[in-house]
């Protein structure tokens, strides 16, 4: 990782990591979900929603796995100082914040027809409400941190403490028995049947890869604002 | 209760919010490093 603490190596590499990953993420996102929509059998016990399900796992997993990333970063730039944590910790959370976005409204939309109702304070709901209140959070302490010009300690920290958050929603389904039904997916194998569970990968794989793309973007573009500014202030001092 | 409106809704949501995502993300890269390239031309 320190051999892409160099801005312009890791530029080097990140430009056509750009260009791939979308190509690559946009391929394998709409070809999931069209087989998703189109390809599977309905469900025996919800039916037609099941579909939702290969919008709303993806969702889940780059919601987390988007503060997982921004918790490492903070150790990175905490522990090593390395110089691209700051600003690929700000770089992550609009993403995660979209995706937490999704697997709420998504989530809830499945639930008006399965559950009955549209939103329930249950321990995975809630849990998952608060990381999008955290990404909300982090965005606007990042961007004040940045614009006073410090080094992005405080949001670091803020990252870090946030963290708190995933194991709860990851247990939280076998802590508080309510509404949200228990682990359907995990490394030992699935409830789900394959004819249904198929094009889950595909959306799983396509979404990160449009996630990483969205992330180097973001990158690349304080970047190219931090190399407009330097050279602002050398020409305002000169 | 029809199912569909809910599924084609919630792909609605999930495609137009990351669809917002990418686009705002690539236009304001693409703002930023021709700004910086112009700066660097000067």
């Amino acid at each position: 990782m320190h051999a892409l603490a160099n801005p312009a190596r890791f530029l080097r590499i990140a430009r056509p990591a750009t260009s791939w990953l979308l190509l690559v993420g946009l391929a394998l996102a709409i070809g999931g979900m069209v087989a998703g929509l189109t390809l599977t059998p309905p469900d025996y016990l919800q039916g037609e929603t099941v579909r939702i399900l290969y919008i709303h796992v993806p969702s889940a997993w780059l919601g987390m796995a988007g503060w997982a990333g921004i918790a490492a970063a903070s150790v990175s730039q905490l522990v090593w100082r390395h110089p691209l944590a700051a600003v690929a910790g700000r770089a992550a959370a609009p993403a995660g914040a979209t995706f937490a976005a999704i697997c709420l409204v998504t989530g809830s939309i499945w639930g008006r027809p399965t559950w009955g109702t549209w939103w329930e304070w249950d321990g995975r709901l809630t849990s998952m409400l608060v990381l999008f209140f955290l990404y909300l959070g982090y965005i606007a302490l990042g961007s004040a941190e940045r614009e006073r010009g410090g080094e992005g300690r405080i949001a670091a920290i803020y990252g870090l403490v946030g963290a708190i958050n995933l194991p709860i929603i990851h247990y939280s389904v076998l802590w508080w028995r309510t509404l949200h039904q228990g682990q359907s997916i995990g490394l030992s194998g699935s409830s789900i049947d394959n004819s249904i569970l198929w094009p889950l990968p595909l959306t799983m794989v396509g979404f990160t890869c449009l996630f990483g793309a969205a992330v180097l973007m973001r990158m690349r573009a304080e970047l190219a604002e931090t190399k407009v500014e330097a050279r602002m202030r050398r020409m305002g001092t000169a | 209760m029809n199912p569909w409106p809910f599924v084609v809704a919630a792909y609605a949501v999930a495609i137009l919010l990351t669809a917002a995502l990418l686009l705002w993300s690539f236009a304001s890269m693409r703002r930023a490093e021709a700004a910086a390239d112009a700066i660097t031309r000067k």
